[in-house]
Protein backbone atom coordinates (compact mmCIF):
# COMPACT_ATOMS: atom_id res chain seq x y z
CA UNK A 1 0.00 0.00 0.00
CA UNK A 2 1.04 3.26 -1.02
CA UNK A 3 1.76 6.68 1.64
CA UNK A 4 -2.34 7.57 1.24
CA UNK A 5 -2.58 5.21 3.81
CA UNK A 6 0.19 5.11 5.97
CA UNK A 7 0.34 4.42 9.52
CA UNK A 8 -0.11 7.52 11.06
CA UNK A 9 -2.81 8.36 9.06
CA UNK A 10 -4.53 5.26 9.93
CA UNK A 11 -3.21 5.28 13.78
CA UNK A 12 -4.58 8.40 14.13
CA UNK A 13 -8.12 7.61 12.91
CA UNK A 14 -7.80 4.35 14.93
CA UNK A 15 -6.97 5.74 17.89
CA UNK A 16 -7.33 9.86 17.61
CA UNK A 17 -5.76 11.55 20.82
CA UNK A 18 -7.81 14.35 20.52
CA UNK A 19 -11.31 13.23 19.94
CA UNK A 20 -13.95 14.10 22.14
CA UNK A 21 -15.58 17.67 23.67
CA UNK A 22 -15.05 20.59 26.03
CA UNK A 23 -17.55 21.77 28.00
CA UNK A 24 -17.23 24.53 28.59
CA UNK A 25 -15.66 25.91 25.63
CA UNK A 26 -14.18 29.30 23.91
CA UNK A 27 -15.20 28.24 20.66
CA UNK A 28 -17.00 25.99 18.66
CA UNK A 29 -17.58 25.49 15.28
CA UNK A 30 -18.64 22.44 12.93
CA UNK A 31 -19.94 21.80 9.29
CA UNK A 32 -20.54 18.83 6.55
CA UNK A 33 -18.77 18.01 3.13
CA UNK A 34 -22.46 16.82 1.65
CA UNK A 35 -20.85 15.35 -0.95
CA UNK A 36 -19.72 12.23 1.15
CA UNK A 37 -21.59 13.21 4.98
CA UNK A 38 -18.43 13.99 6.44
CA UNK A 39 -18.85 15.70 9.40
CA UNK A 40 -16.62 17.65 12.29
CA UNK A 41 -17.28 19.79 14.90
CA UNK A 42 -14.12 21.37 16.73
CA UNK A 43 -13.90 22.95 20.01
CA UNK A 44 -11.54 25.04 21.49
CA UNK A 45 -10.44 26.86 24.78
CA UNK A 46 -8.26 29.85 25.00
CA UNK A 47 -6.44 31.69 27.33
CA UNK A 48 -6.33 35.23 28.68
CA UNK A 49 -3.28 35.40 26.12
CA UNK A 50 -5.42 34.50 22.95
CA UNK A 51 -3.42 31.41 23.37
CA UNK A 52 -5.19 27.77 22.46
CA UNK A 53 -4.73 25.82 25.50
CA UNK A 54 -7.17 22.99 24.72
CA UNK A 55 -8.37 21.18 21.43
CA UNK A 56 -11.16 18.25 20.68
CA UNK A 57 -12.89 17.66 17.66
CA UNK A 58 -15.52 14.80 16.95
CA UNK A 59 -17.11 13.97 13.41
CA UNK A 60 -17.13 11.30 11.33
CA UNK A 61 -16.09 10.43 8.18
CA UNK A 62 -12.98 8.72 5.83
CA UNK A 63 -9.65 8.08 7.76
CA UNK A 64 -8.01 11.06 6.01
CA UNK A 65 -10.62 13.74 7.42
CA UNK A 66 -10.65 12.19 10.70
CA UNK A 67 -7.23 11.78 11.06
CA UNK A 68 -6.33 15.15 9.33
CA UNK A 69 -8.57 16.69 12.62
CA UNK A 70 -6.96 14.98 14.56
CA UNK A 71 -3.41 15.76 13.49
CA UNK A 72 -4.10 19.62 12.69
CA UNK A 73 -5.90 20.23 16.72
CA UNK A 74 -2.30 18.90 17.73
CA UNK A 75 -0.44 21.09 15.83
CA UNK A 76 -3.33 24.30 17.24
CA UNK A 77 -2.68 24.06 20.81
CA UNK A 78 -0.10 26.27 22.29
CA UNK A 79 -0.83 28.89 19.33
CA UNK A 80 -1.83 32.26 18.71
CA UNK A 81 -5.48 32.12 17.56
CA UNK A 82 -3.75 34.85 15.21
CA UNK A 83 -1.90 32.28 14.05
CA UNK A 84 -4.61 30.07 13.57
CA UNK A 85 -5.90 32.15 11.39
CA UNK A 86 -2.97 31.88 9.13
CA UNK A 87 -2.73 28.33 8.98
CA UNK A 88 -3.34 27.19 5.11
CA UNK A 89 -4.00 24.17 3.03
CA UNK A 90 -0.16 23.59 3.15
CA UNK A 91 -0.09 23.37 6.63
CA UNK A 92 -2.78 20.04 6.90
CA UNK A 93 -0.90 18.62 3.90
CA UNK A 94 2.88 18.69 5.85
CA UNK A 95 0.90 16.94 8.44
CA UNK A 96 -0.49 14.33 6.82
CA UNK A 97 2.47 13.97 4.54
CA UNK A 98 0.99 12.98 1.70
CA UNK A 99 -0.12 14.03 -1.63
CA UNK A 100 -4.06 14.38 -2.33
CA UNK A 101 -6.32 14.42 -5.06
CA UNK A 102 -8.92 17.03 -5.45
CA UNK A 103 -11.35 14.82 -3.97
CA UNK A 104 -9.90 13.59 -1.27
CA UNK A 105 -8.43 17.11 -0.71
CA UNK A 106 -11.51 17.97 0.40
CA UNK A 107 -11.39 15.73 2.94
CA UNK A 108 -8.46 16.55 4.40
CA UNK A 109 -9.58 20.20 4.53
CA UNK A 110 -12.88 19.87 6.05
CA UNK A 111 -11.11 19.98 9.90
CA UNK A 112 -9.26 22.91 8.70
CA UNK A 113 -12.11 24.63 7.18
CA UNK A 114 -14.03 24.34 10.21
CA UNK A 115 -11.31 25.18 12.35
CA UNK A 116 -11.07 28.55 10.62
CA UNK A 117 -14.52 29.23 10.67
CA UNK A 118 -14.44 29.02 14.31
CA UNK A 119 -11.80 31.09 15.01
CA UNK A 120 -12.59 33.96 12.52
CA UNK A 121 -16.31 33.61 14.70
CA UNK A 122 -18.49 32.42 11.94
CA UNK A 123 -16.81 34.77 9.58
CA UNK A 124 -17.08 32.27 6.37
CA UNK A 125 -15.87 34.11 3.65
CA UNK A 126 -12.58 35.37 5.03
CA UNK A 127 -11.81 31.67 6.16
CA UNK A 128 -12.89 30.23 2.96
CA UNK A 129 -10.54 32.38 1.34
CA UNK A 130 -7.42 30.21 2.04
CA UNK A 131 -9.00 27.21 1.04
CA UNK A 132 -9.33 28.19 -2.65
CA UNK A 133 -6.66 26.71 -4.73
CA UNK B 1 -33.98 -16.51 -27.24
CA UNK B 2 -32.72 -15.31 -24.38
CA UNK B 3 -30.93 -18.92 -24.14
CA UNK B 4 -30.07 -18.88 -28.02
CA UNK B 5 -28.53 -15.38 -27.68
CA UNK B 6 -26.45 -16.20 -24.13
CA UNK B 7 -24.53 -19.36 -26.02
CA UNK B 8 -22.58 -16.45 -28.33
CA UNK B 9 -21.98 -14.39 -25.83
CA UNK B 10 -18.32 -14.16 -26.17
CA UNK B 11 -17.12 -12.04 -23.12
CA UNK B 12 -13.54 -12.26 -24.19
CA UNK B 13 -14.73 -10.69 -27.60
CA UNK B 14 -16.65 -8.15 -25.81
CA UNK B 15 -13.57 -6.84 -24.05
CA UNK B 16 -11.74 -6.24 -27.05
CA UNK B 17 -14.49 -4.11 -28.18
CA UNK B 18 -13.72 -1.29 -25.24
CA UNK B 19 -10.11 0.02 -25.89
CA UNK B 20 -10.51 1.71 -22.52
CA UNK B 21 -9.97 -1.69 -20.78
CA UNK B 22 -7.02 -2.51 -22.09
CA UNK B 23 -4.91 0.24 -20.01
CA UNK B 24 -3.49 0.11 -16.99
CA UNK B 25 -4.29 2.47 -13.93
CA UNK B 26 -1.27 1.97 -11.93
CA UNK B 27 1.82 0.13 -12.55
CA UNK B 28 1.21 -2.98 -13.28
CA UNK B 29 -2.44 -2.86 -12.43
CA UNK B 30 -5.12 -3.05 -15.18
CA UNK B 31 -8.38 -1.26 -14.84
CA UNK B 32 -11.17 -3.23 -13.41
CA UNK B 33 -14.17 -1.19 -14.25
CA UNK B 34 -16.90 -1.40 -12.04
CA UNK B 35 -18.66 1.61 -12.30
CA UNK B 36 -20.79 1.61 -15.24
CA UNK B 37 -23.87 2.87 -13.23
CA UNK B 38 -22.54 6.44 -13.10
CA UNK B 39 -21.16 5.92 -16.69
CA UNK B 40 -20.59 3.36 -19.42
CA UNK B 41 -16.94 2.80 -21.22
CA UNK B 42 -17.37 3.00 -24.95
CA UNK B 43 -16.79 0.34 -27.74
CA UNK B 44 -14.09 1.22 -30.49
CA UNK B 45 -17.17 1.29 -33.27
CA UNK B 46 -18.81 4.33 -30.81
CA UNK B 47 -15.32 6.28 -30.71
CA UNK B 48 -15.13 5.33 -34.70
CA UNK B 49 -18.51 6.53 -35.63
CA UNK B 50 -18.09 10.00 -34.07
CA UNK B 51 -14.61 10.22 -35.28
CA UNK B 52 -15.73 9.26 -38.98
CA UNK B 53 -18.57 11.86 -38.63
CA UNK B 54 -15.95 14.63 -37.68
CA UNK B 55 -13.79 13.69 -40.40
CA UNK B 56 -16.28 13.36 -43.36
CA UNK B 57 -19.08 15.06 -42.64
CA UNK B 58 -19.57 17.46 -39.91
CA UNK B 59 -22.22 20.35 -40.84
CA UNK B 60 -25.08 21.82 -39.23
CA UNK B 61 -28.38 19.99 -39.97
CA UNK B 62 -31.72 20.50 -41.17
CA UNK B 63 -32.00 23.54 -43.88
CA UNK B 64 -28.66 23.07 -45.34
CA UNK B 65 -28.96 22.32 -48.87
CA UNK B 66 -25.13 21.01 -49.71
CA UNK B 67 -24.32 17.26 -49.07
CA UNK B 68 -22.18 17.59 -45.79
CA UNK B 69 -25.37 19.06 -44.54
CA UNK B 70 -27.82 16.71 -46.29
CA UNK B 71 -25.38 13.55 -44.46
CA UNK B 72 -25.19 15.29 -41.20
CA UNK B 73 -28.97 15.79 -40.90
CA UNK B 74 -29.46 12.07 -42.23
CA UNK B 75 -27.48 10.41 -39.53
CA UNK B 76 -28.15 12.44 -37.02
CA UNK B 77 -32.00 11.43 -38.22
CA UNK B 78 -30.89 8.16 -38.75
CA UNK B 79 -29.56 7.48 -34.79
CA UNK B 80 -33.09 8.72 -33.84
CA UNK B 81 -34.87 6.17 -35.79
CA UNK B 82 -32.38 3.43 -34.27
CA UNK B 83 -33.28 4.76 -30.83
CA UNK B 84 -36.93 4.97 -31.36
CA UNK B 85 -36.83 1.01 -32.77
CA UNK B 86 -34.37 -0.04 -29.68
CA UNK B 87 -37.12 0.67 -27.07
CA UNK B 88 -40.24 0.16 -29.68
CA UNK B 89 -41.74 3.99 -29.42
CA UNK B 90 -44.43 3.77 -32.01
CA UNK B 91 -42.41 6.36 -34.48
CA UNK B 92 -38.99 8.58 -34.33
CA UNK B 93 -41.37 11.33 -33.96
CA UNK B 94 -41.51 10.63 -29.60
CA UNK B 95 -37.91 10.46 -29.43
CA UNK B 96 -36.70 13.90 -28.59
CA UNK B 97 -33.05 14.74 -28.00
CA UNK B 98 -32.15 15.83 -25.01
CA UNK B 99 -28.36 16.23 -22.54
CA UNK B 100 -29.33 13.38 -20.34
CA UNK B 101 -31.76 11.75 -18.31
CA UNK B 102 -31.95 14.86 -16.15
CA UNK B 103 -32.64 17.21 -18.81
CA UNK B 104 -35.43 14.73 -20.13
CA UNK B 105 -37.03 15.21 -16.70
CA UNK B 106 -36.73 18.69 -16.39
CA UNK B 107 -38.30 19.02 -19.67
CA UNK B 108 -41.53 17.05 -18.62
CA UNK B 109 -41.25 18.82 -15.62
CA UNK B 110 -41.51 22.79 -16.99
CA UNK B 111 -43.28 21.75 -20.07
CA UNK B 112 -45.82 19.63 -19.18
CA UNK B 113 -45.64 20.58 -15.47
CA UNK B 114 -46.46 24.11 -15.68
CA UNK B 115 -49.28 23.87 -18.19
CA UNK B 116 -50.78 20.75 -16.26
CA UNK B 117 -50.69 21.30 -12.73
CA UNK B 118 -52.23 23.18 -10.20
CA UNK B 119 -52.04 24.23 -6.71
CA UNK B 120 -52.92 20.97 -4.27
CA UNK B 121 -51.94 18.59 -7.28
CA UNK B 122 -50.30 15.75 -6.59
CA UNK B 123 -47.68 14.02 -7.73
CA UNK B 124 -46.06 10.63 -6.67
CA UNK B 125 -42.31 9.99 -6.20
CA UNK B 126 -40.27 7.10 -4.88
CA UNK B 127 -37.65 7.33 -1.28
CA UNK B 128 -35.12 5.73 -3.66
CA UNK B 129 -35.53 8.41 -6.56
CA UNK B 130 -32.05 10.12 -7.93
CA UNK B 131 -31.69 13.65 -7.22
CA UNK B 132 -32.69 14.51 -10.77
CA UNK B 133 -36.35 12.77 -10.25
CA UNK B 134 -36.84 14.94 -6.87
CA UNK B 135 -35.45 18.67 -7.36
CA UNK B 136 -37.36 19.52 -10.44
CA UNK B 137 -40.78 18.34 -8.59
CA UNK B 138 -39.66 20.26 -5.83
CA UNK B 139 -39.10 23.13 -7.84
CA UNK B 140 -42.56 22.94 -9.23
CA UNK B 141 -43.85 22.05 -5.53
CA UNK B 142 -42.11 25.64 -4.79
CA UNK B 143 -43.71 27.28 -7.53
CA UNK B 144 -46.76 25.67 -7.97
CA UNK B 145 -47.32 23.93 -4.84
CA UNK B 146 -47.95 21.13 -5.87
CA UNK B 147 -47.80 18.18 -2.99
CA UNK B 148 -45.60 15.40 -3.82
CA UNK B 149 -46.30 12.29 -2.28
CA UNK B 150 -43.73 9.14 -2.02
CA UNK B 151 -43.77 5.45 -2.14
CA UNK B 152 -42.21 3.97 0.95
CA UNK B 153 -39.48 1.84 0.20
CA UNK B 154 -38.97 -1.47 2.27
CA UNK B 155 -36.18 -2.93 4.56
CA UNK B 156 -34.99 -5.12 1.84
CA UNK B 157 -34.55 -2.26 -1.05
CA UNK B 158 -38.35 -2.88 -2.59
CA UNK B 159 -41.08 -0.35 -3.03
CA UNK B 160 -43.86 -0.83 -0.99
CA UNK B 161 -46.80 -1.50 -3.59
CA UNK B 162 -49.85 -1.57 -0.85
CA UNK B 163 -48.93 1.63 0.55
CA UNK B 164 -48.77 3.20 -3.29
CA UNK B 165 -52.08 1.70 -4.08
CA UNK B 166 -53.50 3.78 -0.93
CA UNK B 167 -51.62 6.70 -2.36
CA UNK B 168 -53.03 6.39 -5.58
CA UNK B 169 -56.82 7.13 -3.81
CA UNK B 170 -55.44 10.87 -3.70
CA UNK B 171 -55.93 11.01 -7.10
CA UNK B 172 -52.15 12.25 -8.58
CA UNK B 173 -51.82 13.61 -11.82
CA UNK B 174 -48.25 12.44 -12.42
CA UNK B 175 -46.95 9.01 -11.34
CA UNK B 176 -42.71 9.36 -11.63
CA UNK B 177 -40.38 6.68 -10.82
CA UNK B 178 -37.14 4.80 -11.68
CA UNK B 179 -37.30 1.83 -13.46
CA UNK B 180 -33.91 0.45 -11.71
CA UNK B 181 -32.39 1.81 -8.70
CA UNK B 182 -29.14 3.36 -9.04
CA UNK B 183 -27.85 2.75 -5.62
CA UNK B 184 -29.91 -0.55 -4.67
CA UNK B 185 -29.93 -2.04 -8.03
CA UNK B 186 -33.57 -3.20 -7.30
CA UNK B 187 -35.66 -3.93 -10.91
CA UNK B 188 -39.22 -2.06 -10.07
CA UNK B 189 -42.30 -3.77 -11.84
CA UNK B 190 -42.73 -1.09 -14.19
CA UNK B 191 -46.05 -1.91 -16.00
CA UNK B 192 -47.62 -2.80 -12.76
CA UNK B 193 -47.12 0.26 -11.05
CA UNK B 194 -47.68 2.04 -14.68
CA UNK B 195 -51.28 0.11 -14.89
CA UNK B 196 -52.40 1.40 -11.73
CA UNK B 197 -51.06 5.07 -12.07
CA UNK B 198 -53.24 4.71 -15.01
CA UNK B 199 -56.49 3.39 -13.37
CA UNK B 200 -56.30 5.69 -10.90
CA UNK B 201 -56.04 8.74 -13.90
CA UNK B 202 -52.31 9.32 -13.56
CA UNK B 203 -49.74 9.58 -16.45
CA UNK B 204 -46.48 7.94 -15.91
CA UNK B 205 -42.97 9.26 -16.29
CA UNK B 206 -40.30 6.10 -15.74
CA UNK B 207 -36.59 6.99 -15.20
CA UNK B 208 -35.12 4.70 -17.27
CA UNK B 209 -31.19 5.95 -16.77
CA UNK B 210 -30.36 2.32 -14.84
CA UNK B 211 -32.68 0.49 -17.41
CA UNK B 212 -32.29 1.00 -20.80
CA UNK B 213 -28.60 0.21 -20.95
CA UNK B 214 -29.39 -3.29 -18.92
CA UNK B 215 -32.51 -5.07 -20.35
CA UNK B 216 -34.73 -5.04 -23.17
CA UNK B 217 -37.23 -1.92 -22.72
CA UNK B 218 -40.23 -1.52 -25.14
CA UNK B 219 -42.23 1.97 -24.08
CA UNK B 220 -45.46 0.38 -25.70
CA UNK B 221 -45.41 -2.77 -24.17
CA UNK B 222 -45.10 -0.96 -20.60
CA UNK B 223 -47.92 1.67 -21.72
CA UNK B 224 -45.13 4.55 -20.36
CA UNK B 225 -46.33 7.97 -21.14
CA UNK B 226 -42.89 9.57 -20.97
CA UNK B 227 -39.19 7.56 -20.29
CA UNK B 228 -35.68 9.10 -19.95
CA UNK B 229 -32.76 7.74 -20.25
CA UNK B 230 -28.85 9.11 -20.99
CA UNK B 231 -26.39 7.58 -24.10
CA UNK B 232 -23.54 7.66 -22.02
CA UNK B 233 -24.58 4.83 -19.53
CA UNK B 234 -25.19 2.56 -22.69
CA UNK B 235 -22.14 2.83 -24.28
CA UNK B 236 -22.92 6.19 -25.88
CA UNK B 237 -21.24 9.43 -25.51
CA UNK B 238 -22.00 11.73 -22.64
CA UNK B 239 -24.37 14.94 -23.67
CA UNK B 240 -26.93 13.04 -24.85
CA UNK B 241 -30.06 12.12 -23.58
CA UNK B 242 -33.51 10.48 -24.28
CA UNK B 243 -37.07 11.35 -23.85
CA UNK B 244 -39.55 9.56 -25.28
CA UNK B 245 -43.23 10.66 -24.80
CA UNK B 246 -46.52 9.44 -26.78
CA UNK B 247 -47.28 11.43 -29.63
CA UNK B 248 -50.09 12.78 -28.50
CA UNK B 249 -48.94 13.96 -24.72
CA UNK B 250 -46.40 15.70 -26.40
CA UNK B 251 -47.93 17.73 -29.30
CA UNK B 252 -50.43 18.93 -26.21
CA UNK B 253 -47.32 20.18 -24.57
CA UNK B 254 -45.48 23.90 -25.09
CA UNK B 255 -42.34 24.41 -26.10
CA UNK B 256 -39.30 23.93 -23.64
CA UNK B 257 -36.76 25.94 -25.25
CA UNK B 258 -37.55 28.76 -27.64
CA UNK B 259 -34.79 29.35 -30.45
CA UNK B 260 -33.61 28.20 -33.80
CA UNK B 261 -35.00 24.78 -35.07
CA UNK B 262 -37.68 24.59 -32.51
CA UNK B 263 -39.76 27.26 -34.73
CA UNK B 264 -42.23 27.13 -37.80
CA UNK B 265 -41.83 30.42 -38.55
CA UNK B 266 -41.08 33.40 -36.12
CA UNK B 267 -42.12 36.91 -36.43
CA UNK B 268 -41.16 39.83 -34.32
CA UNK B 269 -43.47 39.50 -31.27
CA UNK B 270 -44.70 35.64 -31.85
CA UNK B 271 -43.75 32.58 -33.01
CA UNK B 272 -45.77 29.59 -34.59
CA UNK B 273 -43.59 25.59 -33.21
CA UNK B 274 -42.16 23.30 -35.21
CA UNK B 275 -43.70 19.91 -35.00
CA UNK B 276 -42.52 17.09 -33.39
CA UNK B 277 -39.70 16.10 -32.25
CA UNK B 278 -38.38 19.52 -33.30
CA UNK B 279 -40.64 21.55 -31.00
CA UNK B 280 -38.33 20.49 -28.53
CA UNK B 281 -35.12 20.63 -29.67
CA UNK B 282 -33.94 24.29 -29.47
CA UNK B 283 -30.34 25.63 -31.04
CA UNK B 284 -27.65 23.57 -32.73
CA UNK B 285 -27.91 20.01 -31.08
CA UNK B 286 -25.55 17.22 -30.35
CA UNK B 287 -24.74 15.61 -34.14
CA UNK B 288 -22.15 13.74 -33.43
CA UNK B 289 -23.63 12.54 -30.09
CA UNK B 290 -26.48 11.09 -31.84
CA UNK B 291 -24.50 9.91 -34.47
CA UNK B 292 -22.32 7.52 -31.43
CA UNK B 293 -25.65 6.75 -29.48
CA UNK B 294 -26.71 5.41 -32.94
CA UNK B 295 -23.29 3.49 -33.16
CA UNK B 296 -24.33 2.44 -29.71
CA UNK B 297 -27.90 1.03 -30.11
CA UNK B 298 -26.45 -0.78 -33.56
CA UNK B 299 -23.53 -2.17 -30.99
CA UNK B 300 -25.92 -3.74 -27.90
CA UNK B 301 -28.33 -4.97 -30.39
CA UNK B 302 -25.23 -6.75 -32.13
CA UNK B 303 -24.80 -8.12 -28.92
CA UNK B 304 -28.72 -8.67 -27.76
CA UNK B 305 -30.11 -6.53 -24.97
CA UNK B 306 -31.24 -10.26 -23.78
CA UNK B 307 -28.05 -11.73 -23.36
CA UNK B 308 -26.57 -8.50 -21.96
CA UNK B 309 -29.17 -8.70 -18.88
CA UNK B 310 -28.68 -12.59 -18.39
CA UNK B 311 -24.80 -11.86 -18.41
CA UNK B 312 -25.18 -9.07 -15.74
CA UNK B 313 -27.53 -11.21 -13.45
CA UNK B 314 -25.38 -14.11 -13.48
CA UNK B 315 -22.22 -11.73 -12.45
CA UNK B 316 -24.84 -9.82 -9.93
CA UNK B 317 -25.65 -13.36 -8.32
CA UNK B 318 -21.69 -14.39 -8.51
CA UNK B 319 -20.87 -10.47 -6.94
CA UNK B 320 -23.44 -11.35 -4.03
CA UNK B 321 -22.41 -14.80 -3.46
CA UNK B 322 -18.49 -13.61 -3.12
CA UNK B 323 -19.11 -10.26 -1.15
CA UNK B 324 -21.12 -12.65 1.76
CA UNK B 325 -18.32 -14.18 1.84
CA UNK B 326 -16.55 -11.02 3.63
CA UNK B 327 -18.38 -10.75 7.00
CA UNK B 328 -17.37 -7.20 7.17
CA UNK B 329 -19.60 -6.43 4.13
CA UNK B 330 -23.47 -5.48 4.15
CA UNK B 331 -25.18 -5.36 0.91
CA UNK B 332 -28.12 -3.25 0.17
CA UNK B 333 -30.97 -3.83 -2.10
CA UNK B 334 -32.71 -6.87 -2.52
CA UNK B 335 -32.16 -10.54 -3.44
CA UNK B 336 -30.70 -11.06 -7.05
CA UNK B 337 -33.65 -12.03 -8.46
CA UNK B 338 -35.18 -8.24 -8.17
CA UNK B 339 -31.47 -6.84 -8.95
CA UNK B 340 -29.92 -5.80 -11.67
CA UNK B 341 -26.10 -5.30 -11.94
CA UNK B 342 -25.55 -2.91 -8.85
CA UNK B 343 -24.06 -4.01 -5.13
CA UNK B 344 -24.00 -1.16 -2.98
CA UNK B 345 -21.84 -2.04 0.28
CA UNK B 346 -20.69 -0.83 3.51
CA UNK B 347 -17.41 -2.10 5.45
CA UNK B 348 -18.36 -2.32 8.74
CA UNK B 349 -17.39 1.42 9.48
CA UNK B 350 -15.23 1.90 7.44
CA UNK B 351 -16.03 4.72 5.49
CA UNK B 352 -16.76 4.18 1.45
CA UNK B 353 -14.07 6.58 0.59
CA UNK B 354 -11.22 4.76 2.08
CA UNK B 355 -12.78 1.54 0.36
CA UNK B 356 -12.83 2.83 -2.93
CA UNK B 357 -9.31 4.68 -2.62
CA UNK B 358 -7.92 1.22 -1.25
CA UNK B 359 -9.62 -0.77 -4.23
CA UNK B 360 -8.65 1.62 -6.60
CA UNK B 361 -4.66 1.70 -5.61
CA UNK B 362 -5.24 -1.93 -7.09
CA UNK B 363 -6.86 -0.47 -10.50
CA UNK B 364 -10.57 -1.65 -9.19
CA UNK B 365 -12.78 1.27 -10.14
CA UNK B 366 -15.67 2.05 -7.80
CA UNK B 367 -17.58 4.76 -6.71
CA UNK B 368 -18.49 6.05 -3.23
CA UNK B 369 -20.86 8.67 -1.66
CA UNK B 370 -24.42 8.91 -1.70
CA UNK B 371 -24.82 8.08 -5.57
CA UNK B 372 -26.89 11.60 -5.74
CA UNK B 373 -29.69 9.85 -3.54
CA UNK B 374 -29.01 11.32 -0.54
CA UNK B 375 -32.45 10.50 0.80
CA UNK B 376 -32.31 7.14 0.51
CA UNK B 377 -29.07 6.57 2.41
CA UNK B 378 -30.78 8.66 4.91
CA UNK B 379 -33.95 5.93 5.19
CA UNK B 380 -31.42 3.17 5.63
CA UNK B 381 -29.25 5.67 7.75
CA UNK B 382 -26.26 5.50 6.50
CA UNK B 383 -23.93 8.79 5.27
CA UNK B 384 -22.42 7.13 2.05
CA UNK B 385 -22.00 3.37 0.25
CA UNK B 386 -19.63 1.81 -1.96
CA UNK B 387 -21.10 0.93 -5.06
CA UNK B 388 -19.67 -1.86 -7.75
CA UNK B 389 -22.22 -1.85 -10.60
CA UNK B 390 -21.27 -4.34 -13.75
CA UNK B 391 -21.85 -4.06 -17.57
CA UNK B 392 -21.84 -6.35 -20.27
CA UNK B 393 -17.62 -5.94 -20.42
CA UNK B 394 -17.21 -7.05 -16.65
CA UNK B 395 -16.57 -10.57 -16.08
CA UNK B 396 -16.06 -12.16 -12.95
CA UNK B 397 -12.75 -12.28 -12.55
CA UNK B 398 -13.30 -8.59 -12.16
CA UNK B 399 -15.57 -9.71 -9.19
CA UNK B 400 -12.91 -11.76 -7.81
CA UNK B 401 -10.41 -8.30 -8.15
CA UNK B 402 -13.00 -6.60 -6.25
CA UNK B 403 -12.92 -9.03 -3.41
CA UNK B 404 -9.26 -9.21 -3.30
CA UNK B 405 -9.18 -5.47 -2.68
CA UNK B 406 -11.54 -5.57 -0.06
CA UNK B 407 -9.37 -8.18 1.63
CA UNK B 408 -6.80 -5.32 1.45
CA UNK B 409 -9.13 -3.02 3.44
CA UNK B 410 -9.45 -5.54 6.15
CA UNK B 411 -5.92 -5.43 6.88
CA UNK B 412 -5.55 -1.88 6.80
CA UNK B 413 -8.70 -1.05 9.00
CA UNK B 414 -9.69 -4.74 10.10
Amino acid sequence: MDDLYRELIIDRYKNPHYRGSLDPHDLSYEDDNPLCGDHIRIELRVDENNVVTEALFDGRGCSISQASADLLLESVIGKDVEEVKHFSKDNVLDLLGIELGPVRLKCALLSLKVLKAGVYGLDEGEAGDDLMD
Amino acid sequence: MADQKALIFDQEAIRDDFPVLKREVHPGKPLVYLDSAASSQKPSVVIEAMNTYYRSTNANIHRGIHVLAEEATSQYEGAREKVARFINAASAREIIYTRNTTESINLVAYSWGRKNLKAGDVIILTEMEHHSNLVPWQILAEEIGVNLEFIPVTGDGLLDLEMYQKLLSKQPKLVSFMHMSNVLGTINPAKEIIRMAHEAGALVLVDGAQSVPHFAVDVQALDADFYAFSSHKMCGPTGMGILYGKEKLLNAMPPFLGGGDMIKRVELRKFTPNSLPYKFEAGTPAIAEAVGLGAAVDYLESVGMDAVALHEQELTEYALERLAEVPEVTVFGPSAEHKGGVASFTFSDVHPHDIAQIVDRDGVAVRAGHHCAMPLHEKFDIPATARASFYLYNSKRDVDRLIEGLYKVKELFG
